[in-house]
C-alpha cells in the first residue's frame, strides 16, 4: 500500500517541475486550428457577384434547416440567390452545405470567436457571409 | 552575564510593549501565511495538475488572496430564513478563534536578547509559555470541532447537517490517535511546556555523546511511528483531503458551510488554513525540534511550517478521499492500537533506559 501512495506522490511532484504545464493562455496566445477546421461561412465572391447561383442544394442538405435561400434573376439572366441567410444559432457547423454545393460558392473559415449580444447579430444575410 | 527575564513586576512598561509586539507580530505573520497559503495552495495544486494556478490578478497572480478577500467582503451576506441566526453567525468565529489561541503558546524563535538603559534583558520569542502547552493545544483542537458541528446544525440544511456529523465523529476519533502520539512524545521530554519540549529536543540524539554536535535530538528520531500517527490524524483533525469527509464536494456540496456566504464563508475558510498552520506549527515544535536548526531561530520555524504546509498540499493533490466506513477503520482499528502500542513501547524504554 505504500509504495502505491509513494508513487503517487512521485508522479505529482514530478509535475511540479518547471515546464509541465500543459495550459494555453487563451485570448493571448491561441492553439494553431486545424486546415479543415468548420467555422464560421462564407460565400465566396467573383468579381462583380456571388459565385452562389441559388440552385438550394444546401438549404435541402442542410440538417438544422438553418439555411435561408431566394433566388431572383439578375439582368444579364442569370441566376442569382436575392437573399441568403444563416441563422447561426440553429447552425450545427457539420458542413454539409459546403459538400453540396455544386460551384463551391460557400466555404468555411478559421473563425470560432462567434459571441454576440443580440439575437439579431446571430442572423448573417448575404452581406456579411460575403465579408466573412 | 546572564541575561534579566522581562516580568511585569519589574518592568511593566517594557514587559507590556514587547508583549503587545510578540502578540502583534505573531497574529499578523500567521494572517499573511493564511492569505498567501490560499495562493500557494492553488499555484502548487495547479501545477502538479498540469495547469497554471492564478496568473492574472498582479505578478504570477500574488494579489489574488486580496482579490478574493475584497470580493467576499462585498458580498451579500445571507443568513437563510430558517437558520438559528445566533448560532449560524457565531459557527465561523468558533472555528477561527481557537485556531489562532493555539498560535499563542508556540515559540517561534530562541530567546531575543537586547540591552535597555545599560541592563541586558532576554525576552523568549513565545507568546506565553503555559507549563501545561500542549494540553491547552489539544483542548483548543477540541474546541475547533464545534464551530463545524454548530455551522452544520444552524443551517438547517441537511447537507449541512451530514457534513456536520461527519466532522464530529471524525475529528474525535482521530483527536484520540493525535493526543496518544502527543503522550509518548511528554512521556520523553517529561514536561508539557512547549518551550521545555523544544529544548529537551537539543540534547545530543539519543542521548549519545559521542556523535557530531549538530545532531540533536528530533523526536522523529526517537518517535517516528508517533510522528506519522500525528501527521495522518492531523491531517483528519484539520479536515484536509484524504480527510475531507465534513466538506466533500461530491457529496454534500460543500457540506458544514453549504449555506455560507460573504465574510462568514471567508471566516470558514481563514479557519481551514489557519488551523492548518497552527497544526504545521505544532509538528515542528513536537517532532523537529522547534526553531532548532542552521539558520535564525525564527527562520528554522517557518522553514519547517513551510515543509510541512508544502506536504499537506501535496497530499491534497495527489489523494483521493477515503469513504466513511475506511476513514473510522483506519481511526479507530489502526491509529488507535498503533498509538497505544506506542505509548506502552515508549514506557518500557523510558522504565529500562532512563
Amino acid at each position: 500500500m505504500f509504495k502505491e501512495l509513494a508513487k503517487g506522490l512521485g508522479i505529482t511532484l514530478k509535475h511540479l517541475l518547471p515546464g509541465n504545464t500543459t495550459t494555453v493562455q487563451y485570448p493571448k496566445e491561441r492553439l494553431e486550428i486545424a486546415p479543415r477546421f468548420r467555422g464560421l461561412h462564407r460565400l465566396v465572391p467573383t468579381q462583380h457577384r456571388e459565385k452562389c447561383v441559388a440552385c438550394y442544394l444546401c438549404p435541402t442538405v442542410c440538417p438544422a434547416k438553418c439555411i435561408t435561400v431566394e433566388s431572383a434573376e439578375n439582368e444579364e439572366g442569370e441566376k442569382y440567390p436575392r437573399v441568403y441567410e444563416i441563422d447561426l444559432l440553429r447552425c450545427i457547423f457539420c458542413g454539409y452545405c459546403v459538400e453540396a454545393c455544386p460551384v463551391e460558392a460557400i466555404e468555411m473559415t478559421a473563425a470560432y470567436e462567434l459571441a454576440d449580444f443580440k439575437r439579431e447579430d446571430f442572423n448573417f444575410d448575404k452581406e456579411r457571409l460575403l465579408k466573412s | 552575564m546572564t541575561p534579566e527575564v522581562l516580568t511585569l513586576s519589574n518592568t511593566p512598561l517594557l514587559y507590556t510593549a514587547a508583549m503587545l509586539v510578540k502578540v502583534v507580530v505573531a497574529f499578523v505573520v500567521t494572517l499573511l501565511i493564511v492569505a498567501y497559503a490560499t495562493w500557494a495552495e492553488r499555484k502548487i495544486i495547479g501545477r502538479m495538475q498540469t495547469r497554471c494556478g492564478p496568473t492574472m490578478t498582479g505578478y504570477k497572480g500574488l494579489l489574488q488572496p486580496i482579490a478574493d478577500g475584497l470580493k467576499l467582503f462585498f458580498k451579500e451576506d445571507i443568513i437563510p430564513a430558517q437558520a438559528h441566526w445566533f448560532a449560524f453567525i457565531i459557527a465561523p468565529m468558533m472555528i477561527l478563534a481557537p485556531a489562532f489561541i493555539s498560535i499563542s503558546v508556540i515559540p517561534f524563535g530562541s530567546d531575543y536578547q537586547f540591552t535597555y538603559d545599560g541592563i541586558l534583558y532576554s525576552v523568549p520569542l513565545q507568546v506565553t509559555d503555559l507549563n501545561i502547552g500542549v494540553l491547552f493545544i489539544m483542548a483548543m483542537a477540541g474546541l475547533g470541532v464545534y464551530g463545524i458541528v454548530l455551522g452544520g446544525l444552524a443551517s438547517n440544511n441537511k447537507y449541512s447537517l451530514i457534513g456536520g456529523i461527519r466532522s464530529t465523529a471524525q475529528m474525535v476519533s482521530y483527536e484520540l490517535a493525535a493526543g496518544l502520539s502527543i503522550i509518548a512524545i511528554f512521556m520523553l521530554s517529561e514536561t508539557l511546556s512547549l518551550r521545555g519540549i523544544v529544548s529537551a529536543q537539543q540534547l545530543p540524539l539519543w542521548g549519545l555523546e559521542f556523535l557530531p554536535s549538530w545532531f540533536h535530538n528530533w523526536y522523529i528520531f526517537t518517535q517516528p511511528l508517533a510522528f506519522g500517527l500525528f501527521f495522518i490524524s492531523s491531517l483528519a483533525e484539520i479536515n484536509r483531503t484524504p480527510f475531507d469527509l465534513p466538506e466533500a464536494e461530491t457529496e454534500l456540496v460543500s457540506g458544514f458551510c453549504t449555506e455560507y456566504s460573504s465574510m462568514k464563508y471567508a471566516l470558514f475558510f481563514m479557519g481551514e488554513y489557519a488551523n492548518m498552520i497552527t497544526i504545521s506549527a505544532i509538528g515542528a515544535t513536537l517532532f523537529l525540534g522547534g526553531w532548532d536548526g542552521p539558520f535564525f531561530s525564527w527562520m528554522n520555524f517557518l522553514f519547517k511550517v513551510f515543509a510541512f504546509m508544502f506536504v499537506f498540499i501535496w497530499i491534497r493533490a495527489t489523494f483521493p478521499r477515503l469513504r466513511y466506513d475506511q476513514l473510522m477503520f483506519l481511526g479507530w482499528k489502526i491509529m488507535l492500537p498503533l498509538a497505544l502500542a506506542n505509548v506502552l513501547v515508549t514506557g518500557f524504554a523510558v522504565l529500562l533506559w532512563q
